[in-house]
């Protein structure tokens, strides 16, 4: 059963990433990136990565995707006649040849490695939410601060890029 | 059982996506939608190995990554609303100055 849902979810992503590159209209590219989003959260849940799923849906889909389509809708855009780069076919043969080259690479390697600290019997035992809340909370505890004051200052720099600037006469009257 | 491989190759493919999405899209928010989509092949890259090398390294830093994509989009969308009050454009092209 699993890798039928895999190749569901698999194809349904790629096709949703390459809509969201090749559509027209931004709302209809947001909406492609959505279904992107929900099908690579799908792909988490078969690689017994449950936390991260939730968190995909809920920071991704709920969050990020919806400051997306509120920012398109506020500048209200009109579709651009030439939305293109005028000379993308430039791009296009190289990039599909690039891909081609490392997807051959990929094939045949056999991605060998030293087995870490948790096994997969282990991880499904208390649930994936448990092992991640202790390994971050652990080793990850300086990362997982350093991105707290980041989150911080994205937020105030946000607050402040796209604050109404003061006309010079407020200026002048303060 | 799926190989690794395969999860690899899709996220090969997620990311040439988004490259070329960055290459030849002219609007700024598609732009920054196609750096989304590489960091979500960036992310099934680092659970595809967590799950594969038995380990938990690889499913923290794609929830470091995910906030990092939160941040980004904040700020990313923040200067577009700024430019845009300036200059009623959001092609990348015509943004080629650092102040008006």
């Amino acid at each position: 059963m699993v890798p039928v849902f895999f190749a569901y979810f698999a194809l349904v992503s790629v096709a949703a990433g390459v809509l969201t590159v090749a559509l027209k209209n931004p709302v209809h590219c947001g909406l492609a990136l959505l279904a992107l989003l929900l099908h690579v959260s799908g792909l988490f849940v078969l690689l017994n990565a449950e936390f991260l799923w939730a968190v995909q849906v809920i920071v991704y889909a709920g969050a990020i995707l919806v400051l997306y389509l509120f920012v398109l809708m506020l500048l209200n855009l009109k579709t651009d006649e030439r939305y293109f780069h005028p000379s993308y076919l430039y791009f296009l043969a190289p990039a599909a040849l690039g891909s081609l080259y490392i997807l051959f690479q990929l094939m045949r390697s056999p991605f060998g490695g030293a087995k870490g600290d948790a096994p997969v019997v282990a991880v499904l035992q208390d649930g994936d939410t448990v092992a991640v809340g202790i390994k971050m909370f652990g080793d990850y505890l300086l990362q997982f601060e350093i991105v707290g004051v980041f989150l911080l200052g994205a937020i105030i720099g946000a607050i402040v890029l796209a604050k109404t600037p003061k006309t010079l006469d407020e200026e002048r009257k303060a | 059982m799926v190989p690794l491989s395969a999860y690899v190759a899709v996220s090969a493919v997620l990311f040439m996506t988004g490259l070329l999405g960055v290459l030849i899209r002219r609007n700024f928010i598609i732009v920054l939608m196609a750096v989304e989509i590489m960091l979500n092949a960036a992310n099934i890259n680092l659970v595809a190995f967590s799950h594969h090398l038995e380990s938990m390294a690889g499913q923290l830093v794609a929830l470091f990554i995910i906030a990092i994509a939160a941040g980004e989009a904040a700020v990313g969308l923040a200067i577009i609303i700024v430019v845009f009050r300036g200059k009623i454009s959001t092609n990348v092209d015509e943004m080629n100055l650092l102040k008006w």
